[in-house]
């Protein structure tokens, strides 16, 4: 695996989005849900909430790296959080 | 009655997860790790953290590329699309003629993309090719490798004549699938030529013509072989799109390191555009357009 040049932030990255994507399978075949209507007037179910979510959270880590510099990066961590909160209240 | 649930069939999709494993994931995770090192070849890597990021995000050169390349995508959409669906239009519905344009309007999309550019590379010389030399003969100064506005007419051209067929071939389908009941419908009330694009025709097309609006625009922003072999890039960097550039960044200069940030980027933009553009489809479906 040397030719991949791992570190070990980038594999913690992948962990937890691989965890994310196990807990979520879990969670559609323990508890199956149907979809709904948010403030996007889109049908989403939560594994479409967690890609918004994701996604956003790049964008925003990106855009926070862009405005703000590398030194207040946890920061943007912080509004992710309250992203994926709102996400999966209201979309 | 019960349904019986059996979850084994998931185990169909393994060959093909492994293969997007090997072929997409694997990489896009490499290309994850190279973007927070730096690297001198000898496969020696050493922690940047977020610079790379940091300096794509300030660098004029990525920003005056995705300029360039939204500009190009919006315009060819702007042509492609409107005229793949005139082209439809008119095409015959049946016989013998039908087939002989469907088979005409395929042959574009069969040349594979170095051939094009080559094509029209050579087309567009003012020395040997045929649309330069004309030109030149009717008095038009035209030379794509020393004008900006030549190369971009030249390569807009070349996409135009290269894709508009798909567009047409997509939107004949939209069209072959209207029953008749509703131009027979649409006679009885004496409805205009108009009248029947705009209330029959386009609506029934959308569902097809969305997914043609989709193929076009992830084509031509990944778009990277036709203007390269066309124009390099040139003259300067006036038809640099995004993957000539990433292109050179990580081959040419061997920076792999901002050259992953770079692609990790483009990648993301691509992804929330085809996010859109999908969700977009899926609820039009539902809504059954």
């Amino acid at each position: 695996m040397a030719w991949m040049a791992w570190t070990w932030p980038t594999a913690i990255f992948f962990m937890v989005i691989a965890a994310l994507l196990a807990i979520f399978t879990i969670l559609a075949i323990k508890f199956p849900e149907t979809p709904r209507r948010g403030v996007l007037r889109i049908e989403t179910t939560r594994g479409d909430r967690l890609f918004i979510t994701l996604l956003g959270s790049a964008f925003i880590n990106l855009a926070w790296l862009g405005i703000m510099g590398p030194g207040t990066q946890p920061w943007a961590l912080a509004v992710c959080l309250a992203y994926a909160a709102a996400v999966f209240r209201w979309v | 009655m019960n349904k019986t649930l059996n979850n084994k069939a998931w185990f169909l999709v393994l060959p093909v997860l492994v293969l997007v494993a090997f072929s997409a994931v694997i990489p896009l995770m490499t290309v994850v790790n190279y973007s927070v090192q730096d690297t001198f070849g000898n496969n020696q890597f050493f922690w940047a953290g977020l610079e790379w990021f940091q300096e794509m995000l300030h660098e004029d050169r990525m920003w005056n590329a995705l300029q360039r390349q939204l500009l190009f995508s919006a315009i060819i959409l702007a042509i492609e699309v409107p005229l793949g669906v005139i082209v439809a239009l008119n095409m015959p519905k049946s016989g013998i003629w039908s087939s002989f344009c469907l088979v005409v309007m395929s042959l574009p999309l069969l040349i594979p993309w170095n051939v094009v550019g080559t094509i029209w590379q050579i087309f567009g010389r003012v020395d040997i090719g045929l649309l330069g030399h004309t030109l030149a003969a009717m008095g038009i100064d035209y030379n794509y490798t020393q004008n900006v506005v030549d190369a971009w007419v030249t390569i807009i051209v070349m996409d135009v004549w290269h894709w508009t067929s798909l567009v047409a071939l997509l939107a004949f389908a939209g069209l072959k699938s209207i029953p008749d009941a509703y131009y027979q419908a649409a006679r009885i009330d004496q409805a205009s030529r108009w009248k029947v694009f705009r209330y029959i025709e386009l609506p029934k097309m959308s569902g097809v013509l969305m997914i043609a609006v989709l193929l076009r625009f992830m084509d031509s922003f990944m778009i990277y072989t036709e203007p390269f072999v066309v124009t390099g890039g040139g003259p300067g960097n006036a038809t640099t799109l995004l993957s000539i550039d990433l292109v050179k960044m990580a081959l040419g200069q061997f920076d792999l390191g901002p050259a992953a940030a770079f692609s990790l980027m483009y990648f993301l933009v691509i992804l929330a555009i085809s996010w859109v553009f999908y969700t977009v489809m899926t609820n039009l479906d539902k809504k059954g357009m």
